[in-house]
């Protein structure tokens, strides 16, 4: 006797897509959600009464145009507070530059101004590719089947067809570090700062590590279709509820405060899940959207798979260097160079491609850089509703930062706050005036607030080794975990992170397909 | 000046003073790292001391992993493809273990010594694959292929021998039991198993006793024609005894290099060993796949017309290749040429008209054999003492 058709463990974005999908062709599903509120990683967070800052991720960037339609998110109550917002990377000396798709502002030289034209025409051009390789399960290498050959001669025609010059330029800096490859191409050293840090922002790299001209491409995925990033109005949280919405629509059972304990897996399937309570749920199948580590370490448990499944999930890289800094504040506070107008944009501190190499060495030492790059996103000038009149809240992205540092985060926390508030300060001198309330979110604590295995956004880290069939690995890349009865649908599967919604879409294609086949 | 010259390429075993006083050819060869006697004076007759009288042959270069912790029958449980709950303490038991494919990745031997103690002896370096397959269990594993000697006391006079050495108890134990003895102070675990088809035993003891066990075994066995042996005999009489020797009658998966060349049990033969009421073990959801749509290759034994080994043959059938050999011997106690052979042929398909293609060289001159087999379900040699508790003695 089973429950429900599916369960589905975790209200994130990727599993309340996946559930919608699913109920919407007739199955019964319940979502089970140790926390209380649908979202994820993506929700409002209160640091002081009347003061919501986004508790993880900050911008809406990557979820599909095509999926918000699909899924009539609009409808649900999804709204934009800004769409395309400019880039704009802070200086203490006050010459910002700001990007927006091929475009570039600020005192910066003709020869970069059309250097920058050109590198976002082929990154656009290659990410369309992208995004058609992210849309589908990804093609399986080894066992050679029909629709997997086809797969690949679609992508080997259409590399083919970027023309000769743009795939051996594809080709050449695919593999490369982003920091050569702007080396080539660019002269101020604040562009490429940007550019580096839109290449290392959430991953365990430095600008002069491999992988990151693919990390660069991932990060600008929504290139493709021409966006940038948006906010959601209400908060982060706007989104889950939206989905959240449109899940209970098509039918979709919504349980919160309901923590998955373990998976039960008698047999060789696995056949339902035991909450913390101790209550037992059977389902014809369980689809898991959190982190490949956790599902299997600690849900499942490594005994019951096969040894090379075990080995390759110990080895999944997970580490995180991604911290947030948040700030309730009595005012607004002035940038160097900035106006008013342009503090509800996306805010950037990485002044050169050193600075971002920099910031990245403490972390390999178990440390954290107390000149960080930053990501800072102010969305009450844009949504006044998320802090109390005339007052503000900043969000800031912080990179690197261990997630272990010697001693512990206890001996360091209050150190690290007051080094960065102070990195804050030479861009925003007057800020330190307008703190009313100031937190910091480790990697570790976002391990432990959103149960995710190292802290990592993206659950699995995205790099070559780590994408499309490999992704979180060989022989579980098509969402089928390599154990009956149990799916995949977080980040940590195809195509993986950066809030796109797409691998629990490919998720529940998937399932539906296999269901049909079996 | 070669600054390695005087370093051994092998290493020396716990028996190896010993082993150069017997070894009047010098045959030596290299086994898992340590130097290994091929023969010592004449295959035949030390092939015949094993039919005959006692053999001795120096097994401890087998690689040996001790197992110990309270998830160890679990964990072995999720690398051997039978249940391991069913080979009580006190005893050994044939297994062979799979990778995630549902491939062969070596055979051998678990002993279960105590409670949640086991030793696993193999024929290829397992240690890694020991280790990532303890992730999830509470288990200690221990390469113990330096700390263990091992002679494996092969014979029709192996009980008598070893009584006679002041073994007790012998008599009554089991084929595949163990017995815990002193030696000289140390413990000498006793274990009536063997790879020569016959009565037989085999001793496992700390290196530091080596070479006072050879003497005392050597001492003891004097009036009962006790002889140690190489490899080229015991190659014979494993063939006699059907057994499969890892890296000749299959490439070990994780050795393998080239898709396709594995084997899964079921095409070797050993699908009596997988026992699919486990829910859970490496490689299960392969070969449950493979038991439903059937295996590509199919193991047969063969009795092969006249008296030259069918080395490395062609095996026809109706005049089309349908397999190769991969072990043969003329079998001189059971009279038989012996071939084992892989086959492509489904497991229904008939077994009638196999010819084997038999080439051998006479003085530089090159002859070709068409030589009819007969498929055979059992090993030719098996004799009743193999078997018999008490084992018989002199």
């Amino acid at each position: 006797m089973t429950d429900v058709d599916v369960l589905v463990i975790g209200a994130g974005h990727n599993g309340l897509v996946c559930a919608t999908q699913l109920a919407s062709a007739g199955r019964s599903v319940m979502v089970l959600e140790a926390g209380e509120q649908p979202g994820g990683m993506a929700v409002n967070r209160e640091i002081a009464p009347g003061f919501q800052v986004p508790g993880c991720a900050q911008w809406l960037t990557q979820f599909s145009p095509q999926l918000i339609r699909e899924l009539k998110l609009e409808q649900h109550g999804l709204e934009l507070a800004a769409t395309d917002l400019t880039s704009i990377g802070l200086s203490a000396d006050g010459n910002t530059i700001s990007l927006k798709q091929g475009e570039v502002s600020g005192e910066i030289s003709d020869a970069d101004r059309a250097a920058f034209a050109e590198l976002y025409r082929l990154l656009s051009k290659v990410n369309r590719l992208l995004l058609r390789l992210s849309k589908r399960p990804p093609p399986y290498l080894v066992e050679g089947k029909l629709r997997d050959k086809l797969a690949l001669a679609d992508l080997g025609l259409r590399l083919r067809l970027m023309g000769s010059d743009d795939m051996s330029e594809l080709l050449r800096q695919a593999l490369n570090n982003v920091y050569d490859l702007l080396q080539e191409r660019f002269e101020s050293p604040l562009l490429k700062g940007m550019l580096s840090l839109e290449a290392v922002q959430g991953t365990h790299f430095g600008p002069r590590s491999p992988n990151t001209v693919f990390t660069l491409l991932q990060r600008k995925l929504q290139w493709a279709w021409g966006g940038e990033v948006s906010q959601v109005r209400g908060g982060m949280a706007g989104l889950g509820t939206a989905l959240a919405n449109a899940a209970q629509a098509a039918g979709v059972t919504l349980r919160y405060g309901a923590e998955v304990q373990s998976l039960i897996m008698p047999g060789d399937c696995v056949e339902g899940v035991q909450l913390a309570d101790g209550t037992e749920l059977r389902a014809g199948c369980v689809v898991s959207s959190v982190d490949p580590v956790t599902t299997f370490e600690s849900l499942l448990g490594l005994a019951k798979v096969e040894t090379d499944t075990a080995r390759r999930v110990s080895q999944i890289r997970i580490k995180s260097g991604t911290a947030k800094l948040h700030l309730a504040l009595s005012g607004l506070p002035n940038f160097t160079g900035l106006d008013a107008s342009q503090l509800g944009q996306r805010l950037l501190i990485a002044p050169d491609p050193n600075y971002v190499e920099r910031a990245f060495n403490p972390v390999k030492y178990g440390e954290y850089a107390s000149l960080p790059t930053m990501d800072i996103s102010i969305p009450s000038v844009n949504d006044p509703s998320l802090a109390p009149d005339g007052q503000h809240v900043l969000s800031a992205i912080v990179q690197h930062v261990s997630h272990s540092p010697a001693g512990g985060w206890s001996t360091q926390r209050e150190r690290a706050l007051s080094d960065w508030i102070d990195c804050l300060a030479q861009y925003a001198p007057d800020i330190r005036e307008h703190i009313v309330a100031a937190e910091i979110l480790t990697p570790a604590d976002l391990e432990q607030q959103y149960r995710v295995q190292g802290g990592h956004w993206d659950h699995v880290e995205i790099s070559l080794d780590q994408v499309l069939m490999m992704r979180p690995f060989p022989a579980a890349a098509r969402y089928d975990a390599s154990v009956p009865g149990l799916y995949l649908c977080g980040a940590g599967s195809h195509p993986g992170g950066n809030l796109s919604g797409l691998p629990g879409r490919n998720a529940a294609d998937t399932i539906l397909k296999m269901e049909k086949q079996s | 000046m070669n600054p390695h010259q005087d370093e051994p390429i092998y290493l020396p075993t716990a028996f190896h003073s010993r082993q150069q006083q017997h070894n009047l050819l010098h045959a030596w060869g290299g086994w898992n790292g340590y130097l290994k006697p091929e023969a010592y004076t004449d295959i035949e007759l030390e092939y015949f001391a094993i039919r005959s009288t006692t053999a001795v042959f120096d097994l401890s270069p087998m690689n040996k992993y001790r197992v110990t912790g309270p998830d160890a029958e679990a964990f072995l449980n999720r690398v051997l493809t039978r249940d391991v709950a069913k080979i009580k303490n006190g005893r050994v038991g044939y297994c062979i273990w799979c990778d995630d494919a549902g491939q062969v990745m070596d055979d051998g031997t678990l002993f279960h010594l105590g409670d949640n103690d086991y030793r696993l002896c193999s024929y290829t370096r397992a240690y890694e694959w020991l280790y990532w397959s303890s992730l999830g269990f509470d288990v200690a594993i221990e390469d113990e292929t330096g700390t263990v000697a091992a002679l494996a006391v092969q014979g029709p006079t192996s009980c008598t021998v070893l009584t006679a050495m002041g073994v007790t108890g012998l008599e009554s134990l089991k084929p595949f039991g163990i017995l815990e003895v002193s030696f000289q102070g140390q413990t000498l675990t006793v274990s009536r198993t063997g790879f020569t088809g016959d009565l037989g035993y085999e001793l496992w003891i700390d290196t530091s006793a080596g070479e006072a066990l050879w003497d005392a075994l050597f001492a003891a066995g004097e009036p009962y024609l006790i002889k140690a042996i190489g490899t080229e005999a015991l190659e014979i009489a494993r063939i006699e005894a059907g057994f499969l020797q890892a890296g000749v009658d299959f490439v070990p998966a994780e050795t393998a290099v080239r898709r396709g060349c594995t084997r899964s049990p079921f095409e070797l033969g050993l699908g009596w060993l997988v026992d699919f009421d486990k829910p859970r073990f490496n490689g299960r959801k392969a070969l449950l796949a493979e038991r439903d749509a059937g295996s590509r290759y199919r193991y047969v034994m063969l009795d092969v017309d006249g008296n030259k080994p069918a080395h490395h043959s062609f095996i026809l059938q109706h005049g089309k290749v349908v397999g190769t050999v991969t072990s043969a011997a003329w079998c001189p106690t059971a009279k038989t040429n012996l071939a084992f052979a892989q086959l492509e042929l489904p497991a229904d398909a008939s077994l009638t008209g196999l010819v084997a293609e038999i080439y051998y060289e006479r003085e530089l001159r090159w002859n070709k054999v068409l030589a009819p087999c007969v498929a055979i379900d059992r090993a030719p040699f098996d004799p009743p003492r193999r078997r018999q508790t008490p084992a018989p003695a002199l």
